[in-house]
């Protein structure tokens, strides 16, 4: 490595690569700075980028999409009979909770998400552009809600085809889905907390998974706490997702209680006041 | 430095701290306009943690920066606003093809999407990334990810421009055609503060240097001040038979009092500023039955200022970034 070889890197550049430094002198000359994005502007183009990972990415949508849709028509089929009397009694009562089920276990990869942009660098490309701070946290949240949508339709038609016949029609099932899609954001925020603190996608993959799995079969989603022992009971009675479930369950039905409802939107409120803070604080110092 | 052009990078007694381990510990920097200057040090001796810290992504413990004329913590906004930032890490998004990355730059940075599809389609045929434009970035080779990592720090021109290791992990060619880049966005006027832990890259490069080690400026100075505060200059010895090396070390210590083996098997150098004494060491190499296949006499090498200056060689560190090479492939 001597330095007295000095080759001029102009001498040895091929043709194509002079072309390419005249394009480039170009491309630099012709960019009059715009004027600043707005805060709406930089969320929705987060938005997008979270649409096209769905699009790029669709194992992620998959992954808790099949689960969900294999334990509608395991559970059905095979736990139907004995646990409700007939599969499609069963149905009715399963697949109000299996919805939940799936949007919740899709809250799971905004943490996954925001680790992945976190350990791959990317977090400080847009750290250091001049826009609104939170715009990639709100704008990942348009992105997931596009995920959520998608998750529930195909959970709810899944459920149709096998014989799911809600008594409040297709508003009951809308109403159910949009409440569960408030609450997600809500939970959201706390896997986006987890993704910020755990070293990586995989951390934070297994640590969502292992919160909101045994949490979702504590609950009421697959049988009725009636037949439950003491504690356990009670413990499934003030799991936010049996509430949810409940809530869901009366708004397809035809029979919503408003207080279920209530804790619900407090608890999305609570999760959101405790945890998007606490995400927006520890993306600021990632 | 008082008539010259005006300071784009101003920093007085940086100072970053991890826990215990103090990363940065009181750094001095003055950058002038239109310049490329060169931080140079190896792995772990906190040049990232300066640039992200001049960068606005952290904020120092102690000391302060202007960037742009803009201080760093209470004009952050301002200095995000004319400064980009190129990682060590290629910050693209992998998941997304070439295209949609720069139109995703293009939009937060406030054009309209006609305009941002417009200025992507260019850059990418500036940077002859057009035939792989549709393709999801982790489908990208090493030096096509950092060639869109670059263009996509220019969607925008900015003033400044942060390159932290930009050729790590590169082959010779995919090097070439970044530092060319690099060369073009100079002369066409944009300041760059570049990262590097190979010497070679510095010394090609950069108008002035920062040698920085263990979170100090050990030195700085223009390419050449740095070799001639190491010593006067040095004979350049390659030989055709790496077997022979050696023998030929012993004779030049004994001509010119010390010889010094290069990382090439066959290359070693002596320090020798008089052409006769080299001449003379040269032809005793020869007599002594040495087959040389060329020698030079000329400056030290970077490689030997920063031993000189550090007494140890720049690769030294070099495990922390092999084991987060190991990591990034892992996550990938």
């Amino acid at each position: 490595m001597s330095t007295q070889t000095t080759i001029d890197p102009q001498a040895i550049a091929s043709a194509a690569a002079a072309q390419e430094a005249a394009a480039l002198r170009k491309a630099l000359a012709s960019a009059p700075r715009p004027p600043r994005p707005s805060a709406l502007q930089t969320a929705l183009a987060f938005g997008w980028r979270g649409m096209l990972k769905v699009k790029h990415v669709p194992e992620q949508l998959l992954d808790v999409t099949i689960t969900p849709v294999m334990f509608v028509v395991m559970f059905t089929y095979l736990f139907g009979g004995a646990i409700a009397g007939s599969p499609g009694a069963y149905l009715d009562y399963i697949l109000p909770g299996i919805l939940v089920m799936s949007i919740l276990f899709t809250t799971v990869y905004s943490g996954v998400a925001l680790n992945t942009d976190l350990t791959k660098g990317v977090i400080d490309r847009f750290r250091s552009l001049p826009i609104w701070r939170p715009a990639p946290l709100v704008g990942a949240l348009l992105g997931d809600s596009v995920r959520y949508l998608i998750g529930g339709t195909v959970i709810v038609v899944v459920g149709l085809a096998l014989g799911f016949r809600p008594d409040a029609g297709p508003t009951g099932v809308l109403a159910a889905m949009a409440l569960v899609i408030v609450f997600a954001f809500g939970l959201s925020w706390v896997f986006t907390t987890i993704g910020l603190i755990l070293r990586s996608p995989s951390a934070v993959m297994n640590a969502g998974f292992m919160g909101i799995f045994p949490l979702t079969f504590l609950s009421n989603v697959f049988v009725d706490p009636e037949t439950l022992p003491a504690g356990l009971r009670e413990f499934v009675d003030v799991n936010p997702i049996s509430i949810l479930t409940t809530a869901s369950r009366g708004l397809m039905h035809g029979n919503p209680d408003g207080t279920d409802i209530l804790i619900v939107l407090a608890t999305a409120a609570a999760l959101t006041a405790i945890f998007a803070p606490l995400t927006t604080r520890l993306y600021r110092r990632a | 430095m008082t008539t010259q052009a005006p300071l784009a990078i101003e920093a007085t007694g940086l100072v970053k701290s991890f826990g215990e381990t103090r990363a940065v510990d009181g750094v001095d920097l003055a950058v002038r306009s239109g310049t490329v200057y060169g931080v140079l040090g190896p792995n772990g001796a906190g040049k990232t943690t300066t640039i992200r810290m001049l960068a606005t992504l952290l904020r120092p413990d102690a000391g302060s920066a202007r960037v742009l004329g803009h201080d760093i913590v209470r004009d952050a906004e301002n200095v995000r606003e004319l400064v980009s930032l190129t990682g060590q890490l290629a910050s693209v998004d992998e998941d997304l093809s070439g295209h949609e990355n720069l139109v995703l730059l293009g939009l937060l940075l406030g054009l309209r999407r006609a305009a941002a599809k417009e200025r992507a389609g260019e850059l990418l045929a500036a940077f002859g990334l057009t035939d792989a434009a549709g393709k999801l970035v982790k489908h990208y080779s090493g030096g096509m990810r950092r060639r869109l990592d670059i263009a996509a720090s220019i969607v925008v021109t900015p003033q400044l421009m942060f390159l932290d290791e930009p050729t790590t992990g590169l082959d010779p060619r995919s090097r070439n055609q970044v530092w060319d880049i690099i060369r073009t966005l100079v002369a066409e006027g944009t300041t760059i503060l570049l990262c590097t832990q190979y010497l070679e890259e510095a010394d090609q490069l950069a108008d002035r240097i920062a040698v920085i080690d263990r979170g100090t400026v050990i030195a700085e100075g223009t390419p050449a001040e740095l070799k001639a505060s190491v010593g006067s200059g040095a004979l350049h010895v390659r030989l055709l038979d790496p077997e022979q090396r050696g023998e030929a070390a012993q004779i030049l210590e004994r001509e010119l009092g010390s010889a010094h083996l290069e990382p090439d098997p066959s290359a070693l150098s002596a320090p020798c500023s008089d052409a006769d004494r080299a001449a003379e060491a040269v032809s005793t190499l020869g007599r002594a039955g040495v087959r040389i296949g060329g020698f030079s006499l000329g400056q030290p090498s970077l490689d030997e200022v920063f031993l000189a200056l550090t007494g140890h060689t720049a690769e030294d560190q070099n495990d922390d970034e092999q084991a987060g090479d190991l990591q990034e492939e892992r996550a990938a």
